[in-house]
């Protein structure tokens, strides 16, 4: 039995850094899948919207856990034998797809009316009046929900331990089974993801007040 | 080769998926009660006693939103016995749900709270109400009808991330999805089964809260509803 030491924190500092990637290769990835979800939702043609509604619906009405293996096993069902931090990221793009795409069309929808009918009266085409009235606007409304949702991304990272990806929750069980150290080892972990995730939280609730997104009382 | 699907294996163990479902549903609705019950008292706490309690409120909820729910749940199973308080695995579900979800309540009901305006305290005082009347009816309720819309989905979110406990070979339903997957080697069938029955408990349970807001919060207008999840989104 080993103590837990200098070596194990490091290791767990070390597998902090792939809970890290994990967030950002499926931030990226699920915010393009997402943006185009988004922008579905909000299609003229009825098929797209309910297409690109029963997805958002879906998604987030399962666990994270069932995304993740239902990719895992699905997959390997048509013989595409995926590497864990594939189907790990994979699994976590298609969850926070479905959630950027809620929060996006909401950020979308937000921007008045009238923005859309001064654009048009300008002669912009629907991809024009995207780029230089609506989008510019709506980042702005998205970004403190946007960010808040990272924190949520951050702490789902650790389920995908359950498919043998060893990022910071699952070097805190292999660390455990070592050691047998619960609380420090545990309370490392959390402290780490702490350490993430609070700052992302702050930075949340101030751009809620700098972009003055938030509703007056 | 053309895949094929049998799900004949997975319907055989009927028995277990039922009894799976139904330990997801009586954790779910434990930790809503119980959850719902802690974030009140911990709202009350912070908006009736002193300072330091607000503080330590405050550290609660932040630690509790900022952590995973998995680690959350890992520091209760495999820490507490240390000091010698042994959970069972449901136990320790069960009170980890509860500690995660009365943080993210106390900080809707928080919210809720905070819109209420001064000026109905001191209408309600004015009307020669105890400050406990006062905190109930004028405060309280009128603060939960209007974060419901946002609790609704925190106890969706709680029933999805009861899964989680199966890492604790809790046999709810995704710790029940795991059994039947070693009993019958069908994953991909197991987990589409598993997958179309939490599927079906959330959008009956989001169903089921919207119409209970309804029947208990009834004097609450379609604008104040709309207000709150704009204010949640």
């Amino acid at each position: 039995m080993t103590t837990f030491g200098w070596p194990e924190a490091l290791f767990l500092l070390r597998a902090a850094g792939w809970t890290l990637l994990l967030t950002a290769i499926a931030f990226l990835i699920g915010s393009l899948i997402g943006g185009v979800f988004a922008i579905m939702r909000l299609s003229r043609i009825k098929l797209l919207r309910r297409i690109a509604a029963t997805y958002i619906l879906v998604i987030q009405s399962i666990p994270v856990l069932m995304v993740l293996f239902m990719s895992y096993y699905g997959l390997s069902l048509f013989g595409v034998e995926l590497p864990p931090f594939l189907a790990a990221s994979a699994s976590l793009a298609i969850y926070v797809s479905a959630y950027l795409a809620e929060i996006w069309r909401g950020s979308i929808e937000s921007v008045p009316f009238q923005q859309w009918e001064a654009s048009a009266s300008l002669a912009h085409s629907p991809a024009q009046t995207y780029r230089y009235v609506i989008l510019p606007q709506a980042i702005r409304i998205s970004l403190p929900p946007t960010v808040g949702f990272l924190v949520q991304l951050v702490k789902n990272t650790s389920i995908v331990s359950v498919v043998g990806f060893v990022e910071l929750a699952r070097a805190g069980q292999l660390v455990n089974n070592a050691t047998f150290d619960s609380f420090r080892v545990f309370g490392l972990v959390a402290l780490i993801y702490f350490a993430i995730c609070f700052p992302l939280s702050r930075l949340s609730r101030h751009l809620e007040k700098v972009m003055n997104a938030s509703r007056p009382h | 080769m053309p895949i094929q699907f049998q799900f004949e294996p997975i319907f055989a163990e009927s028995d277990r998926i039922i009894d799976g479902v139904l330990l997801t549903l009586g954790l779910s609705f434990g930790a809503i009660v119980l959850g719902l019950v802690l974030a009140v008292l911990l709202v009350a706490a912070k908006s009736l006693l002193g300072r330091w309690v607000g503080l330590l409120v405050d550290a609660y909820v932040e630690l509790m939103r900022n952590t995973p729910f998995l680690v959350q749940l890992f520091m209760l199973f495999f820490g507490l016995p240390l000091i010698g308080i042994r959970l069972p695995g449901t136990e320790a579900a069960l009170l980890a749900m509860t500690l995660n979800l009365g943080a993210y309540a106390t900080e809707i009901i928080r919210a809720g709270v905070d819109s209420i305006h001064r000026s109905q305290l001191e209408a309600g005082l004015s009307l020669a109400m105890t400050k406990r009347q006062v905190f109930q009816h004028v405060v309280l309720m009128p603060a939960l009808a209007r974060v419901w819309p946002a609790l609704s989905s925190q106890f969706v979110l709680m029933l999805l991330a009861s899964s989680i406990c199966s890492f604790i070979a809790v046999p709810e339903l995704s710790g029940t999805a795991a059994i039947i997957e070693q009993n019958t080697f069908r994953s991909f069938e197991t987990y589409i089964v598993v997958t179309i029955i939490y599927l079906a408990l959330a959008l009956t349970l989001k169903v089921a809260l919207n119409w209970l807001g309804r029947a208990v919060f009834p004097r609450v207008s379609s604008v104040d509803r709309l207000d709150a999840r704009a204010e949640a989104a």
